[in-house]
Formats: structure tokens, sequence, C-alpha cells
């Protein structure tokens, strides 16, 4: 026996036996939690995987092929005006951090190569919060105030956090390393206000696809509500228009794609899922068999899919077994969150600030963590305080951050993500 | 020889740029040899800020995008 290379399957398989042997099933909470996190992932799975983020894959994969990257690198760069720099680093996040994975590379290239410490700083921290996919998605399942309460926090916070960093370390804002950034000329392919018009048509098709019910039946929300539909489908029709204009996509094709979606609307005008989807899968399969840019886009789309959507699975199942559905009890007891983070305390608005920011998330799996958080007592400010320092920071990234900027400012940083969360975080709660 | 470097931080577009160019500098039948950085410090020596970048003998060819593999062999070319 080898036991220098065979501890490890013995060590695999002895904890799986203690996991059987004590596995607590026909305990009632432990039952209940699985089925809760069961249950957690149906209602996922019908209430916003067609709808919301099918379209919003789409929108992801059109802004990193369509929008050229290094168009908003140049406002970042070592020559670039101070203030236009902080400007465009705290929103830029939403279209250049649609990956978690170009966050930090970004990050250290600002600082060492563009517009400094401040400008950098202020990216990382906005950056992973402000993406397409995460405003959509805690919008639309949090709610739209704490969406947007997120977006705005972020990006105002993070010219604080930039600033603050700036004048902490005026003095040692080292020398900028002679190399000039290399960023290749982007092709212009058609003008601005084209690519305007392609995103403003997605983006009314994400937003009036999801619009919800108003409480009272009249007045100007209901009307838009009655009317959803056609909104929606009058979107998709300029959607194919814009695709046969200005992306030399055949006219036959589209044809092929109108025609079926607009016979299922009508045989299934009750079921508005079956043509979106319908239309989806056309777009899809036009898309796909492009040769060019429209070819490109598809794959970026099911890049996207591909990498976020098993996360989002994983982290829907954990986050129902844990904490179950709202007004459900998963594993953990109800009256534990609400004395960690129920109300709007400063204690509970910084235990949620600390958490957030040690604790790793994976991508967009924050958002149902958080659902059940709240379903069990978490207050609104200390569920703003969470979203705003979860993303940005977790314990793998501040090590990726000390090895770019070094332990002191790594600390001031970090400090700063807690505190700024948790004065933000108690505004929102004061106000909501 | 052609020294061909991919810069990426290890996400799937990076992977997938490392094996296009690696088809594409294959069929054009030149010497080559291929070096994935994942070292971010390195980035900042070619000036590369957005990943994946594609670098040959020194020069930046490709940064923030994955191009196909036609347009790869002409980079490789040039």
């Amino acid at each position: 026996m080898i036991w220098k290379s065979e501890w490890k399957p013995l060590l695999w398989i002895v904890s799986g036996f203690l996991v059987a042997f004590y596995l607590p099933v026909g305990i009632p909470r432990f039952d209940k939690a699985i089925m809760e996190a069961f249950h957690l992932v149906k209602w996922y799975a019908q209430e916003h995987v067609i709808l919301c983020l099918v379209p919003a894959f789409f929108i992801a994969g059109a802004i990193s092929v369509f929008i050229s990257e290094a168009s908003v690198m140049k406002y970042l760069g070592p020559a670039a005006n101070k203030f236009v720099s902080y400007g465009v680093s705290s929103v830029s996040g939403s279209i250049l951090a649609v990956c978690s994975c170009t966050v930090l590379p970004l990050f250290s290239g600002i600082y060492r190569m563009g517009a400094g410490l401040g400008p950098a700083t202020a990216f990382l921290y906005s950056g992973p919060a402000i993406n397409v996919l995460a405003i959509i998605l805690t919008a639309r399942i949090l709610g739209a105030p704490l969406g947007i309460a997120r977006a705005v926090g972020a990006i105002l916070f993070s010219i604080v956090i930039g600033l603050l960093m700036h004048f902490l370390f005026r003095k040692e804002e080292q020398e900028k390393t002679a190399v000039a950034m290399s960023v290749p000329e982007p092709e212009i392919k058609r003008p601005l206000w084209q690519n305007g018009v392609f995103f403003f048509l997605m983006i009314s098709i994400l937003v009036f696809a999801n619009w919800g019910k108003s409480d009272s039946s009249s007045g100007i929300w209901y009307q838009v509500y009655s009317l959803k539909w056609m909104i929606t489908g009058l979107s998709a029709l300029g959607l194919t228009f814009v695709l046969y204009c200005w992306f030399s996509i055949k006219w036959w094709k589209l044809l092929l794609l109108i025609f079926p979606v607009a016979v299922l609307s009508y045989l299934f005008s009750s079921i508005p899922m079956i043509p979106f989807v319908a239309g989806a899968i056309g777009l899809s399969i036009i898309t796909s068999t492009d040769k060019d840019e429209a070819e490109e886009w598809f794959e970026q789309t099911w890049d996207f899919a591909k990498q976020i959507l098993p996360l989002l699975l994983f982290g829907v199942l954990i986050a129902g077994l844990l904490l179950g559905r709202p007004g459900q009890e998963g594993l953990i007891p109800s009256h534990w969150v609400n004395w960690a983070v129920g109300g709007n305390s400063l204690w509970s608005n910084l235990f949620a600030s600390v958490v957030g920011a040690f604790m790793y998330f994976a991508t967009l799996t924050e958002i149902p963590i958080l659902q059940g958080l709240i379903g069990n007592g978490m207050g609104q400010g200390p569920a703003l305080a969470l979203l705003l320092s979860g993303p940005a920071l977790s314990l793998p990234n501040m090590l990726v951050i000390r090895s770019v900027l070094g332990t002191q400012k790594t600390i001031a940083f970090v400090s700063l993500v807690i505190v700024m969360s948790t004065i933000c975080g108690m505004i929102y709660g004061a106000l909501f | 020889m052609k020294s061909i470097k991919i810069l990426g931080s290890g996400c799937a577009k990076c992977n997938k740029l490392y094996e296009m160019t690696n088809q594409a500098a294959s069929q054009l039948e030149i010497e080559f040899e291929m070096e994935k950085v994942t070292d971010m410090a390195k980035f900042v020596e070619f000036g590369v800020m957005i990943t994946p970048a594609l670098v040959v003998d020194g020069e930046v060819k490709v940064s923030g995008s994955v191009p196909s593999v036609e347009k790869l062999k002409k980079l490789i070319k040039s």
C-alpha cells in the first residue's frame, strides 16, 4: 500500500461515509430545507429565466461585441483629464465588466499605466456592482428600488472612495511606468446612433416583457401594463428591421423568423411566453449561422449563458437550502438572520458590509442569497450594504489587489469599502 | 521562429484565443513557440489593459477580442 498517493481517495471515501452516516434526513427542518431548495429553483426557472435572463444574456453579449472597450479606455489613460477619468471609471463598469474576470486586469492596468490610484479604485468598487446583468437581475428579483439604489450607490460612492484613496496616498502616487498603453484603434462599423437604436430596442423588449402589474387598475402604469406585450412585440419587430438594415442579415431569414412568431402569438395570445421563446430560438438560429459580427454576438451570448447559468442554479439551490423561499425557513433559523441583519441599526449595516466584503459570491449568486435573507427578516439597508460590498471584494480578490497595490493601500481600500457601504446602507434603510 | 504570447487571466475568452491562435499558426506552417502569460504584472510590460491579448514578437496585435482564425493568420504573418 502506497499511502503517499492513496491518502487522498481514502480521505474522500471516509468523509463521504461520515456524511452519509450522519445524514440528517428525517429531521423536519432538514427535510423542509431540501424541499425549499427545489421550490426555489422551480420558481426561478418559471419566473426569471425566459423573460429576464435570456434577453439579458443577448444584451450582455451585444455589449461585449458591439461596444468597443478601447473607446472607453482612452478616457482612463495617463493623459486623461482627472475629472473625466473619475466620472468614466465610476460608470464604465456597466459595459467593461460584463465578465467578472476582466475587472482585476483592468483595475491593475488603470492603476499602473493609466489614470492612477483614484480612478482605478473607483472602477474596482463600482465595476462588479453595475454590470448590466447584475443590475437587471437585482431589479427583477429584489425590486426596482434596490436595483436602482445599487447602481446609484455604487457609482456615487466609488467616486468618494477613489477621491479618498487618492487623498490618503497623494504623496506616494508612484511615477508612471514609461510603457504606453497599447489600445488598438477600434474599427468603426456603424455610427453610434445606430448602435444606440439597437440597444434601445433590446432594452425595451427586456423592460416591457417584465413589466409588473401595478396595484391599481387605472392610471398610466396600468395602461403600460395592459399594453406590455404590444410594446414588446413592436420592439421585437423594430429589432428585426435593425438587423436587416444595419447588420446585413438576409431578409428572407428574418421573414422566416417573424412569421412563426406572429402565428404563435395569435394562437397562444394568453401565454406570451411561447412566442417569446420561439423568437429567442429564431434569433439564436439566425445569428449563430451568420458569418460576420452577428455570429460573434451569438457566441458571446452563449458564453455568458454557459458561464453564468450553472453558477446561478447552484447559488439558488444553496440559498434555498439555507434560507428557504421568502416567508419560509431553511436550515438557518429566521431569528438568527433577524438578530444579525434585521432592522437598520449601525450594527446590522456594518455586519452586512463586513460579511459582504470577505465572502466570495460567484457572479450574480449574491442575488438569490439576498432574496433569502430579506425573506427571513433582513432589513433593506443592510441588504444594500451587502450588495455594495459583496461583489467588489472577497478574500481571494483582496490577495490579488494586495499584489497590485501593496498591503497598506489594500487595507485602506477594504476599510473604505466597508465604511462607505455601511453609510450607504444606513441612508437607504432610513429612506425606505 | 515566431514567439507568440497570449495574455489573459485564465478566463474562457483567453483560452479560446489561445486555441484559435494555435490553430492559425499551425495552419500557416511556420515555426513558432506559444506561451500563456497569466501574471497581471506582466501585462503592464506590454501595455495591455484589456484581456485577452495576443502578442507576436513583442508587438501587441489583439487586445480585448477574439478574432477569427483567418484574421489571426494575417495578424501573425504581418
